[in-house]
This record gives structure tokens, sequence and C-alpha cells, in this order.
């Protein structure tokens, strides 16, 4: 009898092993529905402060590829004209109340966006993750009455300059939209954010997040909320637009 | 009597001279040195009421809980009209608000490209409004080297030396790269109207000032307040007065709760969710500058230093007493010899020392008194040996007169004398009248 139970067992282990998705084709899948070639959105920020009050920063996006990008501030009033570009590795502020443009690099990348739980990293990262990071399905899991995949990622050997150097991450099994992510510090044992997507769109035949929810783990705030109010994909943008120069503009 | 002594001591040079300038100069040592010491507690004092702290200082509770990262976004809520109670209600206390803040001060050239870029500290203080007491009490004039005081709002001024480092002159405009309260970054421009020495050398590496409204401004602070400074109607700080103060309103004003739970720590009590962090709360200097252990330990050790230095100078002083008296064993023999009472040669030679001490003590205290008042008008300058310091001490130590300064130096001057020839002249007791001639034979 026990030898049976041996004898089915090992049977069925290619099955199973067969059955364990490949972790970079997650990624693979993740990267199509969340990497842009090209897009326009408008998107709100609703920042609750450590008095438990609500900021709410609406702005105006565009990005070309995945290290060229424009956010400018629509509103508060305040903070209305205020630009950040990046190109390349290097990000530029502009903010027309002081008429200057101020170059944010090294350990101000990792500041805060306007009070928010995101860093300026996050705010213009558009990435793959497939070219980032090693992956490995840990196990499977409902997030949200969503069935999903758990993934961990390490960073690739000679990768430098990650905001997170390990991630886990609750993968949405039919959309492949990373529906929950932990991120840690290199030693993997340190949080520092929490991101969630709280609701999704469609838009032609793509899953893209309509409402997303940050938490840096190490700011006393109770999160930020960023709600894509519009997207559209594969638009035409003008490539002076993404100048130094134009930022006065 | 005493004119017949006198007479005696003034041609006795031994007896008169020598003593009174050995007492003089230890008088002249202790008054002096207690004038330093008063004058260097009392200096770090001072300072540290008129930069950082008044005598005492109001924030939220929150604010104070995470006081060292300047939390103003933590600031206490309608600060005009806590300002006006204030006034109001305690008219002896000078009241002030000022608030804190860090930032990156970005010089630029005429394309507005970044030309140099220095980490800062600013306080912002009332420039241009009422409260003309905070300004007299920052004294900007004396320490302006180059250009006027701010004369409108956008104007700053600079310390001398981190305008150097980064090349800015007089004129210039440079932008302030901040955060709001709201934690947006915040890129000002400022207008340097004049730049100045602290004469702190952590000031002078790296603070502006600016306009308490101008800051509020920039980082969008509305009506808030972050520090409310009450400076006491006293020349220094009085720690009793400030803590009778400190009691009264925090009774009325501050969260009860937070003022029952008087066994934890203050971050404990905070983390209470029934606490009102955002209530006023009082704290007087030594608590708000963690100083008061450290004046408890320099003030103790301030009475250690003074009162070695009076003992040692008694000792000295006991011993040229004890020495003058033995010196004129002989003296005092045929004194005896000759008939006067053993009690009229003891009671002279107290006279006597009484004399010298008083004669030599006044002499050293008005020595020691004018060395402490040249060191007290025009003082010691260390700039050279604190250009790293990180301490907020002023780089010119000054002393200070106070009222004990006058009369400190007669316990050595005049009771250790005193004491000396009291003690040698018992000798005069235990000799034995039938044997002086036999003794003065020898």
């Amino acid at each position: 009898m026990k030898n049976i139970i041996q004898i089915l067992f090992l049977g069925s282990l290619p099955a199973l092993l067969l059955a364990q998705p490949d972790a970079a084709e997650i990624l693979r899948k993740i990267d199509k529905q969340m990497v842009t070639e090209s897009a326009e959105a408008t998107a709100t920020m609703v920042i609750t402060n450590r008095r438990g009050r609500e900021t709410r920063i609406t702005s105006r996006s565009w990005s070309k590829g995945e290290t060229t990008s424009l956010v400018e501030y629509l509103s508060p009033a305040r903070e209305k004209g205020v630009k950040m570009l990046r190109l390349e590795d290097v990000l530029w502020m502009y903010t027309p109340q002081a008429d200057r443009v101020i170059q944010i690099s090294g350990h101000m990348l990792r500041q805060s966006v306007s009070g928010s739980d995101l860093s300026y990293e996050d705010m213009v990262d558009n990435g793959k993750l497939l070219d980032i990071y090693d992956a490995a399905v840990v196990g499977e899991e409902v997030f949200n009455e969503r069935p999903c995949y758990v993934l961990r990622l390490r960073v690739k050997e000679g990768v430098e300059e990650v905001a997170y150097a390990q991630r886990k991450v609750w993968v949405d099994k039919e959309r492949f939209l990373p529906l929950k992510e932990e991120r840690y510090a290199k030693n993997g044992t340190t949080l520092l954010k929490i991101f969630e997507i709280r609701s999704v769109m469609k838009i032609d035949d793509r899953w893209y997040p309509k409402e997303m929810y940050f938490k840096d783990v190490l700011a006393k705030g109770q999160g930020t909320r960023y709600i894509v109010e519009d997207i559209k994909f594969g638009v035409d943008i003008p490539d002076y637009m993404f100048s130094k120069a134009a930022l006065r503009e | 009597m005493f004119r017949f002594l006198m007479k005696g001591m003034l041609r006795d040079k031994h007896r008169s001279l020598l003593p009174s300038i050995v007492v003089t100069l230890g008088v002249f040592m202790t008054v002096g040195m207690f004038s330093y010491m008063k004058g260097v507690m009392g200096d770090m004092l001072n300072n540290s009421a008129r930069l950082e702290s008044g005598h005492v200082k109001i924030t939220s509770l929150a604010y104070r809980g995470d006081v060292d990262i300047l939390p103003n976004d933590l600031a206490l809520e309608n600060g005009p009209e806590l300002l006006a109670m204030l006034r109001e209600n305690y008219p002896d206390v000078s009241w002030s608000e000022r608030i804190k803040f860090g930032g990156l001060l970005d010089a630029f050239d005429e394309n507005r490209e970044t030309r140099a870029q220095l980490g800062v500290g600013g306080i912002g203080i009332d420039l241009f409004g009422p409260d003309a007491g905070d300004r007299d009490r920052w004294d900007l004039g004396s320490g302006l080297r180059s250009g006027t005081l701010p004369q409108k709002p956008g104007d700053i001024l600079m310390a001398e030396k981190l305008a150097g480092n980064m090349g800015v002159a007089v004129g210039e405009e440079v932008t302030l790269i901040s955060a709001t309260v709201n934690g947006s970054m915040s890129l000002q421009n400022f207008h340097v109207a004049g730049l100045i020495e602290f004469g702190i050398p952590p000031m002078d590496r790296s603070m502006i000032l600016a306009d308490l409204n101008d800051v509020k401004l920039m980082l969008d602070m509305g009506d808030w307040s972050s520090e409310i400074l009450g400076f006491l109607p006293l020349p220094y700080y009085d720690d009793a007065l400030a803590a009778v103060l400190c009691d009264t309103f925090n009774t009325v004003h501050s969260d009860p709760m937070f003022m029952a739970n008087d066994t934890l720590t203050f971050t404990a009590n905070l983390e209470n969710d029934n606490i009102d962090r955002f209530a006023p709360y009082m704290m007087s200097m030594l608590d708000d500058s963690n100083m008061r252990e450290y004046y408890t330990y320099a003030t103790k050790a301030g009475s250690i230093v003074s009162f070695v230095m009076i003992f040692a100078m008694g000792i000295v002083l006991w011993n040229t007493g004890l020495m003058g008296a033995i010196r004129r064993y002989a003296e005092m023999g045929l004194r005896l010899a000759v008939g006067e009472s053993k009690g009229h040669v003891y009671r002279s030679l107290l006279m006597e020392s009484i004399g010298v001490g008083l004669v030599g003590t006044i002499v050293g205290t008005v020595l020691g008194l004018a060395l402490g008042y040249y060191l007290q008008e025009v003082g010691l300058n260390m700039g050279d040996m604190m250009k790293d310091s990180t301490m907020m001490m002023p780089t010119i130590i000054r002393a200070r007169i106070t009222p004990e300064a006058f009369y400190i130096g007669f316990f050595p001057g005049v009771f250790a004398t005193l004491l000396g020839a009291g003690l040698s002249g018992l000798r005069i007791f235990k000799r034995d009248t039938a044997s002086l001639f036999k003794e003065l034979e020898t």
C-alpha cells in the first residue's frame, strides 16, 4: 500500500512541476500590462497627512519609453505649474514661483513627493520588472477575492541604483496585474513600502490600475491613494516636450 | 591701640606688606575666577534662551515629541490667538513667535542654473511686525558685516561665512529649497540684504534669518505657529520662576490627561490615543534644551570648583597668618615679659590679622572685579579654538560680575587669615611666664 502511494506521488511530480507557472513569463505579462511605450494621463493623488487631513493633487503626465516622462501639477493653486521631467536617470523639477529648474538626484530621489507616500523614484518609475529582477513563484493566494500567484523578486546581479532590492508580489492570475506588493530594502527583511491596486479598468484589451494605494511604512501618515482619472496609450508626444527648456513654457 | 598697632605694622614690612600681597593675590584670583565661571555659565544660558528656547517655550505636544526634526507640520493652530491670549494673561513675560526650518540654499547664475548649493538652517523672526523686543534680543545691527538689515518682505540675512562658502554677495537672489507643512517641495527666492556674524560657530557656518511671515508663506503654514518663546523680565534665567509659569500654563491650557500621566516619559505619554496631540505645552528652557542634567552638573561642578578655590586660598592665607604669628614668637614673649597680658597680646594679634586681611581683601576684590569687568566688557576671543565647534557657545567668552563677587573674597581673605593667626596665637596662652626670660636668652 505504502509503495503504491509513493509510486502515485512520484508519478504525479512531473505534472505538478509542469503546472507551476514560469516566473519570468509572469513578469513579462505584468510588464506588458503596466509598462507603456507612450501614454498621456490625468491622475489625482489623495494624501492623508499626520493630522489626518486630506490633500488632493491633480496632475497631467506624459511618458515615452521607460526613461522619459513629464508630470505637470494642475491643482491645488499653490502647486499649479510645478513640473517634473525625467530624462534617463536625471530628474528635473521646475517651480513657477521661483522660476527655477532644479535637479533632483541622489538621496533626494527617495524623498516624498508632496508629502505623499510616493517617492520621486516611484512617481516616474516605468521600468520593466523583467529587466531588473530575478523572480520565483513562492505560492498561490487569494487577494481581494482574486486568485494570485505570489512571486519573490530579487534584483539581478549587476543591476544597481534600484529603489527596492526585493519585492514580494501578488499577481492576478487572470489579468496579470500586481494587486499587492511588499517592497523591501537590500536585506530583504526591512519593509519599506506597501503597494496595492484597489480597482482596475480595461482600456482596449489591456487591464490597467484605476486606483492604487501606497504606504510608506517608515512614514507616520495614513497612506496615499493614486487615482488615474483618464489615460491614453500610444499617443504621439512631440520630443520637445521632454526638454529642460520646455519646462519654463 | 589700633593706631599703635597699624603704625607698628606699617613700619615692619614683614608684618604688613608680604601678608597683604599674599592675601591680595589670593582674593584677586578667587574673585576673578568666580566672575569668569559665572560668565561662562550665564552666557551659555543666555545664548540658549536668546537663540534657541526662550526662558519658556510653547509648542504643540506632537511638535515637542518630534522636535529634533523640526516638524512644522505639527505646529500649533491659531497661533495669533494664542499669542494674544499670552500677552494679555501674562503681561510681564515678553512673548515672541519663531519658526525654525531647514533646507538647501541654492545660488544661481545668469541662466538661473545652480552655481552653488549648501544645506542650511533658518529661523523666521518678526522682522517687520510689532515684536520689536525680539529684534532687540537678536541685536542684529551689531553683528552686521555688510549690506543692511532686511528692509522689506523677501529680504534675508545670511551668515557671512556661509555666504563666503557659497560665493554669494549682498544684493544677490538665492533660492531656498525646503518642504511645506504638507510635504510639498517648496522653492522660494530671497534677496540677500546683508551678511551677518552671529559669533556662534554652528550658526556662522549655516544659518539664515528671514521674516516670520515670509517663512510662513514659504512653508504654507497659514496661522500656525511652531514655537512661541517667553522671556521672563529678568536679566538671567530663573529656573524656579520658569517652572511655576510652566505649571500654571499647562494646568489650564494643555491636555489634562497628558498632564496627569507624569509617570510616563514624554514620548510614551504621547502614544495614548485619547490625548490631544495638538494641545499647547509649555516647557522651561532647561527641559526644552535638554540642559537640565548638564545645568545641574555644571552648577554643582562650579560650586565645587569655587569651594576648592576658596578652600585652597583659605589654606594659603591661613598659613600666612600662622607663619606671621610664629615668626613673632620672640616678640610675643618679650611683650609678655614686660607685663602685657596674654589676652591683650592675643587680641592685638587678631586685630592685626583682621587689618591685613581687610586691606588685602579689599585690594584683591577691587583687582578681581577689575579683571572681571574687563572680561565682561571685552571678553576672551576663543574663535580660532572653536571654529569647528558644534556647540551653541559664543566665540567670545565673557565673565559676569554678580553681587556675590563683591563679598566672596572675604571668606578666604579675612576669615582664613584670622583663623590662621588665631590658631597660631593660641600658643601664647600655653607659654609659662616664669620661663620667659630663659626663653628669650636663647
